[in-house]
């Protein structure tokens, strides 16, 4: 049992991050490395303040408007500065490892014993008894639907309507009179604000911030993503934010069905890289990507 | 009216493979005119398009649409007067959006893509009598994703689009060139229906010698670069494709084709 919450509370949180990478990576067709950068920025963020007494849901709106910044700034460099997709997402990647230390203030920020978004008094009376093992894999269920439902709504938006449109296809955005690098950069703002939002979770979930947490997470992200969309491709009653949402809990399950085996936990990132791995190869999205950078 | 002045345009220049294009070219197309413009290869064509559109610059010359220099303007700027209608299909329409989000897209060309609802549905039934017009079924269709509709099914859909919105110009670039040629018949009354109806001033480029013969009131032909002929109303009603097709082969001839 307490697996089987550990792996939907994680799936759940990651899944946050998984929407993200699902704007950039689906709707933008912008393989945006910033993630790795951004993830951990959340966590520092949330880790920093929670550490100093803040407001938990505080620190979350913290790192999400941290988020939104970077995301706006890795958009600055690929569309203002002409710098290309992946390099721009390297760059702040690499960038954001240091303003990731200079913000928590060293390479690893416990902070037990602090009043969480999951443990704080208000929670507390809220879930009592039987519900109390509860607590957080509920919290994690209505901030990812807040998350899910708000990304949905703004993709029926007009504004959504372009950032579906310039990854579809940039002449029509043009057509219409808007600056398709302006939407793009939204686009990556919004996605990263996500991206933020679930390394703050995840900090406060996990109790500790540590400056090389994010080595991996776009991996992770990406899986999320290829995994919902190529499970559900033919449920059409399922939006695709909730299939990236169900994809994630998947991958965290494999994940931890992989460790339960044996697998040492030192190994994860090897776990991680070579789970992905097979899913690509499975979905066949590799296919179609490859041909299409190849052409390039 | 549209008037392109003393443009000049060199691609690559100061490499191996500098090549010039235009020389000093001029050209104006007053408002309401529908003109054809024919060519070989090469002849610049396309490149008079881009220059209009903005999606290149040109090295030197005024663009001017009534009387505003629009040289230096981006290109989405000028797209807000500008409808153009692509050689391939899937450059007018969004493929994994559907046609009713394509055609809201389209609908709300020119103003603020906010966070209001981006289809209005008081708009569908507008939506469907205009699809009903292309005679194509696709009024049925509205929910279904653009990419699954056949080539001259999104084109009739992206002329649609690209004249949804009041327009100052309508661009056609050999817009019938991919199409089999029933559909391309169709989508050329098409055209010629919409242009009558919004009074469009409009310029269609194409490498069908009967289209340009047949639909518009003005008739260009382009070689390296210049236009080496301009027939008007009067003249062009006097012209058959044979007569083209001659000039054709003179050109080639001297070009030691």
């Amino acid at each position: 049992m307490a697996l089987i919450l550990s792996v939907l509370e994680q799936g759940m949180i990651y899944a946050i991050m998984g929407l993200g990478v699902y704007i950039t990576y689906k709707i933008l067709d912008f393989p945006d490395l910033t993630v790795d950068g951004s993830f951990p920025l959340g966590a520092a963020i949330g880790a920093i303040l929670i550490s100093k007494g803040f407001n938990p849901l505080l620190a979350i709106l913290a790192a999400f408007g941290a988020g939104i910044i970077v995301g706006f700034l890795t958009g600055i460099i690929h569309v203002k500065l002409k710098v290309r997709d992946l390099l721009s997402g390297i760059i702040m990647m690499t960038a954001l490892y240091t303003v990731n230390l200079r913000i928590a203030g060293r390479a690893n920020l416990p902070i037990y014993d602090k009043t969480t978004i999951f443990d704080n008094s208000l929670t507390d009376s809220i879930f009592q008894g039987p519900l109390a093992q509860y607590k957080t894999v509920i919290i994690i269920f209505i901030i990812t639907m807040i998350s899910k439902y708000l990304l949905d709504w703004y993709l029926t938006t007009k504004s959504g309507f372009m950032l579906r449109a310039v990854g579809d296809n940039e002449t029509i955005v043009t057509s219409q009179g808007v600056d398709k690098g302006k939407v793009k950069i939204v686009g990556l703002a919004i996605s990263n604000a996500l991206v933020t939002m679930s390394g703050c979770l995840f900090a406060q979930h996990q109790r500790f911030f540590d400056a090389s947490m994010g080595t991996g997470t776009v991996v992770i992200g990406l899986a999320s993503v290829i995994i919902g969309t190529s499970l559900f491709r033919r449920v059409t009653l399922l939006r695709v934010t909730s299939s990236v949402i169900i994809g994630s809990i998947i991958y965290r399950a494999c994940v931890a069905a992989a460790i339960r085996l044996g697998m040492p936990s030192q190994d994860l990132k090897l776990i991680t890289a070579v789970l992905f791995l097979i899913i690509l190869v499975i979905s066949m999205e590799r296919k179609a990507k490859v041909k299409k950078n190849a052409g390039a | 009216m549209l008037e392109l002045k003393h443009i000049f345009k060199t691609y690559n220049a100061g490499t191996v493979n500098e090549q010039v294009l235009y020389q000093d070219f001029s050209l104006s197309i007053p408002e309401g005119q529908f003109v054809s413009v024919v060519g070989s290869n090469g002849s610049g064509k396309t490149s008079m398009l881009n220059l209009i559109c903005g999606t290149i610059l040109a090295d030197s010359g005024q663009i001017l649409i009534n009387n505003t220099d629009v040289a230096n303007q981006k290109d989405y700027v000028r797209h807000r007067r500008i409808g153009r209608v692509y050689q391939d299909p899937a450059k007018g329409t969004c493929p994994s959006m559907n046609i009713l989000e394509n055609l809201s897209i389209a609908d709300n060309k020119g103003k603020f893509y906010g966070l209001s609802r981006g289809t209005n549905k008081a708009r569908i039934s507008y939506y469907k009598e205009m699809l009903h017009g292309l005679n194509l079924g696709l009024e049925d269709k509205i929910n279904v994703p653009v990419g699954s509709l056949s080539g001259g099914q999104r084109q009739a859909l992206a002329l649609l689009m690209a004249t949804m919105q009041p327009i100052e110009f309508l661009i056609l670039d050999e817009h019938t060139a991919a199409l089999d040629p029933k559909t391309a018949e169709i989508i050329m009354e098409l055209t010629d229906k919409i242009v009558r109806e919004k009074q469009v001033t409009t310029i269609m480029v194409t490498h069908n010698l009967r289209y340009a013969v047949q639909y518009g009131n003005r008739l260009l032909m382009m070689h390296q670069g210049s236009v080496i002929l301009d027939k008007d109303e009067e003249e062009k009603r006097n012209i058959t494709v044979d007569d083209i097709l001659s000039i054709f082969n003179e050109i080639s001839i001297e070009c030691g084709n």
